[in-house]
């Protein structure tokens, strides 16, 4: 028998749980599976099964570190958090803009700076008990309190006192600009009027935990306890935790007291930790998995030219860039750091290293952040690179000092880096030395900015485009390459916030990034794409920017099983 | 005897002491921290994260603490995994690693031990060179190169059996314990050929030839015991290492097994995580080379007589 004994009963469960008329017939469906089963169907694959019993089979990547909002960072995590819990907006996947979630519905003040949420007038725990205005106060107090040690804090920064409770510059609660006028409505002031606001509240960072199982298992802010563990855990999301066997599997069910319950069509997924993405991809080719989380590059060329591939790329809210460290000569001449930038064939680069799988970069803002298109203000241009080099003090290379390029260990780091060596070498005429450092290595070094140029990226963490421009302003916390000019300040922390429509504040930021890419302390290189293997099944998981899998649309179609044949 | 067992199982604290205090200094030496991550972390935070973790007290006085706490049979909680302990991810991991290593052991045992048996049979013919020549290309192959080539062959053209998972399907322990014993298989056939050539030369046996025995009866009811001396001397440090190098088979098949989280312990700088599977696999690797000495010594009367005297 193929799948665990669990995932059975789950198929069965659903049907005793699920209060909807339309899970009847699913319900003898999946008797009548089980019944097969019995009969012992032994090898039958995780998607033929999981197509009729309405359980997907997701490839998660890393094992996830666990499940507490307020704990931990990284995506394989998010994928889970966002399944089992719910902020108070959700993301649409098709549009990326914010629907209701815990809250109902909210209204903006005048003067955009108090927001009043209303809450789901049906929202549950997945103990039936009801998700209140209160929940978020308790848990919005418990994400930014110091002893917490939240690494998204800062998340909530926007929120009056937020920055200065999470910093112990204040110690009363009672003065974070969130409160409950009642049980159903929450009042939310913020610092400044700050656009992406509800974009933030989708964020797992600024999702509710359930204070009375948090408080049963220990203290608020002890990040130890186990109220997160299967048995324990109460969430408010479309699904709830049933197990969870550490490397091997995390299989979550449908929550029967979701408040949109209806609109839920799995009765379960199943995420399995696949950070070997040559395994990852074997798994999904016997049908084992629905979705991968990745494919390997080299696979690329093979599955694009499938009929009906399964492949599916898209572009993703994510920059590849080289950090250029503006403190040491030479690169604190603008010249020579426009000269290296212009002397990259991106277009190349692309399309030969990566496989043609991403898009070249000429901002640190992808392309199409709601509506937002960054300038380029350059290309390939050697000519230009040359002179601008020898106009710095290093005709055709002449005297040149010297560089390094600073990668963490990695084999596409690595190539992209010789590649770009090479064109440096070929159109600038100078030596650029490669250094590979282990990845705290690497980290340690651009915090410290002890390098020349360092490989870097950054991912998105809400669809704004705010959230790649605020990092070099002077003294940023990830700006790691000591630009600062109080002009770009000015721009970003003062008259972006203040624009009265997204058309003034997109111009804002335009001239903004305009500014930023004349002075360069950055080269953007490409901008990320997400690239996943979906079984034809699988419906209701749009491709977006965010590569964001909203799992409450997602359902499985029954269908024959795809033989996906590689040369 | 048992005072042999018990000198023995003295020499091994220091030597577990020594391992645990190289290790606690050599991982806060490395650069960086498991704090640090591609975002900046905000300092009150990075403040609050040592503290619950007790990184903010001197280096010397961590130390002490931690040895208290083992001394306890504590390791810890992890740092990468917030809300589980050392001693859980350990006990998580260890069941499917151990099995694998077993089935890796039998393999090994089963094909080398025949192998090097047959070979030293005729030694210096084709009978010999064959399979010595197999054990050698075994040697050589990773298990990084065998396992992919055997999950194409077995697991995506001929479809036989799965390509990754560990107890989930019938059949998916096959490949991951095949290409893990292989390596080990090939160590053992040289082994046993060896030791079983040494023996065949001796004495005792050129009498039990001259008993008239057939040649099949002197090698199992003669030969054999003494020959496979240098495996079973072998068969400890083999499984310990088994245990400690599955990583990379672990990873080829997805198996939910310690190695994995060992050495991701180390790029995440997962200090306790560290220092609790280095301590617990080094002192299995002391338990596991005591033990063979003692079934050496079973097998052996010459070495049984020098340690009872001893």
């Amino acid at each position: 028998m193929n799948l665990p004994r669990e995932l059975l009963a789950l198929g069965r469960k659903t049907g005793y749980f699920s209060p909807m008329p339309r899970c009847f017939p699913r319900y003898l469906l999946l008797l009548a599976a089980f019944a097969g089963l019995l009969a012992c169907s032994a090898g039958e694959s995780n998607v033929a099964q999981g197509n009729r019993d309405g359980i997907l089979h997701f490839g998660n990547g890393s094992e996830p570190q666990g499940l507490d909002p307020h704990v931990v960072t990284g995506v394989p995590e998010s994928k889970l958090i966002d399944a089992m819990f719910e902020g108070l907006t959700r993301k649409n996947p098709w549009t990326l803009e914010p629907e209701p979630g815990a809250a109902a519905s909210w209204e903006f003040s005048e003067d955009r700076r108090v927001i009043t949420f209303h809450m789901q007038p049906e929202g549950r725990w997945s103990n039936g008990e009801p998700v209140t205005a209160h929940d978020f106060v308790w848990s919005w107090r418990r994400a930014l309190d110091p002893k917490m040690g939240n690494l998204y804090a800062y998340m909530l920064y926007p929120v009056l006192n937020a920055e200065a409770y999470a910093t112990g510059m204040l110690d009363d609660p009672e003065l974070l600009g969130v409160r409950a006028l009642d049980a159903m409505t929450l009042e939310v002031t913020l610092n400044e009027p700050t656009p992406y606001f509800l974009q933030l509240m989708d964020h797992y960072s600024s999702f509710a935990v359930p204070r009375a199982t948090v408080e049963e298992f220990g203290a608020a802010t002890d990040r130890f306890t186990r109220w997160t563990r299967a048995g324990n855990i109460v969430s408010n999301g479309p699904f709830r935790l049933l197990q969870w066997q550490l490397n091997r599997r995390i299989v979550v069910e449908k929550n029967p007291h979701y408040w949109d319950a209806d609109t839920v069509r799995l009765n379960g997924v199943v995420f399995y930790p696949t950070e070997n993405l040559v395994s990852e991809e074997r798994m999904f080719r016997v049908n084992q998995l629905h979705v991968s989380n990745d494919v390997p590059l080299a696979k690329l060329p093979d599955y694009r030219k499938l009929k009906d591939s399964p492949l599916v790329e898209a572009p993703y809210l994510g920059t590849y860039f080289y950090l250029l460290n503006t403190r040491r000569p030479p690169l604190d001449d603008v010249r020579v750091r426009r000269a290296l930038s212009l002397a990259l064939d991106r277009e190349s680069l692309t399309r030969n290293v990566l496989h043609g799988s991403n898009d070249p970069a000429y901002a640190i803002t992808p392309p199409g952040t709601l509506g937002y298109q960054p300038p380029q203000l350059f290309s390939f241009d050697p000519e230009q690179a040359r002179r601008l080099l020898a106009e710095a003090g290093y005709p055709d290379g002449a005297d040149w000092p010297g560089l390094e390029l600073t990668y963490n260990t990695s084999e596409s780091h690595r190539k992209i880096a010789v590649a770009v060596q090479q064109m440096w070498k070929d159109v600038l005429n100078i030596e650029v030395t490669l250094a590979n450092q282990e990845w705290k290595v690497y980290l340690d070094s651009v915090s410290e900015m002890n390098f020349d140029v360092a490989r870097r990226g950054w991912i998105g963490d809400y669809v704004d485009p705010n959230n790649f421009l605020d990092l070099y302003i002077s003294d940023g916390g990830n700006n790691n390459t000591g630009f600062a000019d109080p002009v770009y300040d000015e721009m970003i922390l003062r008259r972006a916030p203040q624009a009265a429509t997204k058309e003034e504040r997109f111009a804002i930021f335009h001239e903004a990034e305009t500014r930023l890419m004349e002075q360069m302390p950055i080269i953007p290189i490409y901008t990320y794409a997400s690239k996943h293997l979906v079984h034809p099944s699988v419906k209701g998981m749009p491709s977006n920017l965010m590569d964001f899998v909203n799992m409450k649309y997602v359902d499985l179609e029954p269908m024959p099983l795809a033989e996906f044949e590689l040369e | 005897m048992w005072r042999f067992v018990g000198g023995r199982l003295l020499q091994a604290i220091p030597v577990i002491l020594a391992v645990i205090t190289v290790t606690f200094f050599l991982v806060r030496i490395a650069p960086g921290g498991p704090f640090d991550s591609e975002k900046a972390v905000i300092p009150e935070v990075k403040a609050a994260l040592e503290a619950q973790y007790r990184l903010d007290l001197p280096l010397g006085q961590q130390y002490l603490a931690y040895l208290s706490d083992l001394a306890r049979g504590e390791l810890g909680p992890s740092f990468k995994y917030p809300g589980r302990s050392v001693n859980e991810l350990i006990a998580a991991g260890l069941p499917a690693t151990a099995e694998l290593g077993a089935y890796a052991l039998l393999v090994a045992v089963l094909l080398g031990g025949l192998a090097g048996v047959f070979a030293s049979l005729k030694p210096n013919s084709a009978q010999d060179y064959i399979p010595m020549s197999v054990a050698m290309i075994g040697i050589c192959m990773p298990t990084f190169l065998l396992g992919p080539l055997l999950v194409l062959v077995f697991g995506i053209h001929l479809e036989w059996l799965p390509v990754s998972g560990w107890g989930d399907m019938p059949g998916d322990k096959i490949l991951p314990s095949l290409t893990l014993g292989a390596a080990y298989a090939a160590y053992i056939a040289r082994l046993s050929r060896a030791g079983m050539l040494e023996v065949m030369s001796q004495d005792y046996i050129r009498t039990a030839r001259a008993k008239g025995l057939p040649e099949w009866q002197v090698v199992t009811r003669h030969a054999l015991r003494g020959g496979l001396i240098p495996v079973v001397a072998f068969l400890g440090p083999a499984f310990a290492g088994l245990l400690a190098g599955s990583f990379v088979v672990e990873t080829i098949f997805q198996i939910p097994g310690l190695g994995r989280f060992y050495v991701q312990a180390a790029f995440n700088r997962d200090y306790t995580m560290i220092l609790g599977t280095t301590v617990f696999l080094s002192t299995l690797i002391v338990l596991f080379n005591l033990l063979s000495d003692i079934l050496a010594a079973w097998l052996n009367p010459r070495l049984r007589a020098q340690y009872g005297e001893a």
